[in-house]
């Protein structure tokens, strides 16, 4: 059991990231304020002045909780995906999960003009039915990975040309405003964004950890699970639906945001060293990238701040072109 | 023939074929003619040229490679295209065709041989699903990154929107001058490689046995998809599935020899896309849709259905 108390060293270590990013987060920005102030509101004492408090409560606090939140989701969703897809290129920004969310989102901003929580159920009801249609497509006796991520790549490539056409029709700024919900931004993050998010956390990721057991067999092929006992397509099918379901929830708060369900997974494999599952750890690994991205984010450039998708994609791509090739070299994608 | 014609003649305003007639015989300036010659007959030329690459392009990829999921769009060679020509507006300032065009060969050329280099690695060499999967993980990257880019500047995102959907519009006559150039040295090359491509069809063994010629046959092949698909992409923007699907139609047409089907697929791709522009013009009246969204929406199922063939054909 060495793997199992590495794996909660590395998921300690990781939390602990993110919440020194957080606290970080809560004391920089164009009204700076010392870690003490953040201490006294937080902790509801006196002498916190209103001001203080309104910034903390109201602005900082639930984008820098969504950023934790939202990171974990897509770790843990990715982690989900790639180990039942055997596949680390599985992530549901590539098999066109993020492309069915983002093409209902933009669909409501341009021709609804709706409000953000209105685009936020949007993209929830966009990505679920996205894969939905992509499950059944891929379906032909069972659905196997590859299968599901060709697929995932046709409708991907549908819905985006969607999309671009919906932002072609409106005025070029509210275009620009869709746009930057298409790289995905944590900026103006409410509590009604947060909530949501951290309450899928907190349900589905004890679900995924009672399904890990059956994901273990699946690690056998379909073959042997159904000896041991497990009948390989309904694990499979709670599994992908526990992971698009966060997946979906977590995109509905900041947008498509890239290479985090990719990254997160596959770091957290290669600091536990262990070819299993390491869902905790990658939901830690996740919402500690997130944090410390949007961050980032918000202080690289500032006054002025970047979506913090722009930044993911930045720093997601060279990890992106380092795992294909490596996948491809020893022979095996998993 | 039909597609060109009703290329011109059906649209916001439906033209008879007199008047198009007229605008060569005795031009008289009424605004039908107007329409015709500044708007409906580049656009034709457009559909025409951008059609005729794309399907050789992919008509070459999927038979360099041997594998029936090629085509410039899958393997990210469009997306590459894109990033370059959002690079010389955004970064160089370069607002003319003549000046994108080498943006947009830069860009398939690096992103084609990177995702093709990727996808080769190792066992089995670039089998479908890794060829498909480095192109999608290629294009999401490099989608990302000119979504970055056009965030950064206003102007060179209400640039970069329009062109982006694949519409034929965007480009004027003299444009068409421009490209022609290159697609004819494009074509030739390609005619060029039809004998390295048809030994590649018979198999590596066979193919590695022919020895030198065939290395130089791949080379003239690839030049040949830079030039046809960058130059399609300047042209029309990233128009998505017209390389893919073409080569196959024309296949069943032809069989597997490249010598019909490179001719064939030059012959069906203008007549697919240009199909797919009217159709976009006659579905979304008084607007239009884009000829690229029609190719796409018509052709992921296709690409689909590819997909979920019993073996996924190498070909």
């Amino acid at each position: 059991m060495r793997a199992d108390r590495r794996a909660a060293v590395v998921s300690l270590v990781a939390l602990v990231i993110a919440v020194v990013a957080m606290v970080a987060s809560l004391t920089m920005g164009d009204y700076p304020l010392p870690i003490s102030d953040v201490l006294t509101v937080l902790t509801g004492g006196d002498g916190s002045t209103r001001r203080s408090a309104y910034v903390i409560l109201e602005l900082r606090l639930p984008r820098a909780l969504a950023a934790i939140a939202v990171g974990a989701a897509f770790g843990l969703s990715g982690a989900i995906v790639q180990r039942v897809v055997r596949n680390p290129l599985a992530s549901p920004d590539i098999i066109g999960i993020n492309a069915g969310a983002g093409a209902a989102a933009v669909f409501l901003v341009v021709i609804v003009a709706a409000g953000p929580v209105t685009v936020a159920s949007g993209a929830l009801t966009g990505a679920l039915a996205t894969a939905v249609g992509i499950y059944l497509l891929s379906w032909r006796r069972g659905v196997t990975g590859y299968r599901l991520v060709l697929v995932g790549i046709g409708i991907t490539a549908m819905l985006t040309s969607v999309t671009a056409y919906l932002l072609n029709t409106a005025n070029v700024y509210t275009a620009e405003q869709a746009a930057i919900w298409l790289s995905g931004s944590l900026a103006g993050r409410s509590w009604g964004h947060v909530l949501p998010v951290l309450l899928a956390v907190a349900v589905l990721l004890p679900v995924a950890l009672r399904l890990a057991a059956s994901l273990r067999a699946l690690e056998l092929g379909d073959d042997l699970a159904l000896a041991l006992g497990t009948r390989a397509e309904p694990a499979r099918v709670a599994l992908l639906a526990t992971a698009v379901a966060l997946a979906a929830v977590a995109t509905a708060a900041a947008g498509p945001i890239a290479f985090v369900a990719l990254a997160a997974p596959q770091l957290a494999r290669r600091l536990v060293r262990e070819r299993g599952l390491a869902l905790v750890t990658s939901a830690a690994v996740g919402a500690a990238l997130l944090a410390c991205a949007d961050l980032a984010a918000r202080r690289v450039l500032a006054p002025a701040e970047l979506p913090v998708g722009v930044l993911t994609t930045v720093l997601g791509a060279p990890l992106l072109i380092w795992l294909l090739a490596r996948a491809n070299r020893i022979g095996r994608t998993g | 023939m039909a597609a060109v014609l009703g290329s011109l003649l059906i649209g916001n305003e439906t033209i008879s074929m007199s008047t198009v007639a007229g605008t060569w015989l005795h031009p008289d300036g009424s605004d039908a003619q107007r329409i015709v010659e500044y708007l409906r007959v580049p656009r034709t030329l457009v559909g025409v040229s951008a059609g005729a690459a794309l399907g050789v392009a992919g008509a070459l990829l999927q038979g360099l490679t041997r594998n029936a999921l090629a085509g410039p769009e899958v393997l990210g060679v469009n997306a590459g295209a894109a990033l370059g020509v959002v690079l010389g507006i955004s970064v160089f300032g370069v607002h003319t065709f003549g000046g994108w065009v080498w943006f947009s060969f830069a860009g398939a050329a690096l992103a084609g041989a990177g995702v093709y280099a990727l996808s080769s690695l190792g066992r089995g060499g670039a089998t479908p699903v890794k060829l498909a999967l480095a192109g999608a993980a290629a294009t999401a990257l490099l989608g990302g990154l000119t979504t970055a880019l056009t965030l950064l500047d206003i102007n060179t995102f209400n640039s970069y929107r329009y062109w982006s959907v694949g519409a034929l519009t965007a480009a004027d006559i003299s444009v068409i001058g421009t490209a022609l150039p290159f697609l004819a040295t494009g074509a030739l090359l390609a005619a060029m490689s039809v004998r390295a491509l048809d030994a590649i069809a018979l198999g590596d063994d066979m193919a590695r046995s022919l020895g030198q010629r065939l290395a130089a046959g791949r080379a003239t092949a690839a030049l040949a998809v830079v030039l046809l698909a960058g130059t399609a992409v300047a042209l029309a923007g990233p128009i998505a599935f017209v390389g893919l699907t073409v080569p196959h139609m024309a296949r069943a047409l032809t069989g597997p020899g490249h010598r019909w089907l490179l001719p064939y697929a030059a012959v069906l791709a203008p007549v697919v896309l240009l199909a797919a522009d009217v159709l976009g013009r006659v579905v979304a009246e008084p607007q239009e849709l884009q000829a690229g969204i029609v190719t796409a929406i018509a052709g992921a199922p296709f690409f689909i259905a590819l997909v979920r063939r019993r073996r996924l054909a190498e070909l």
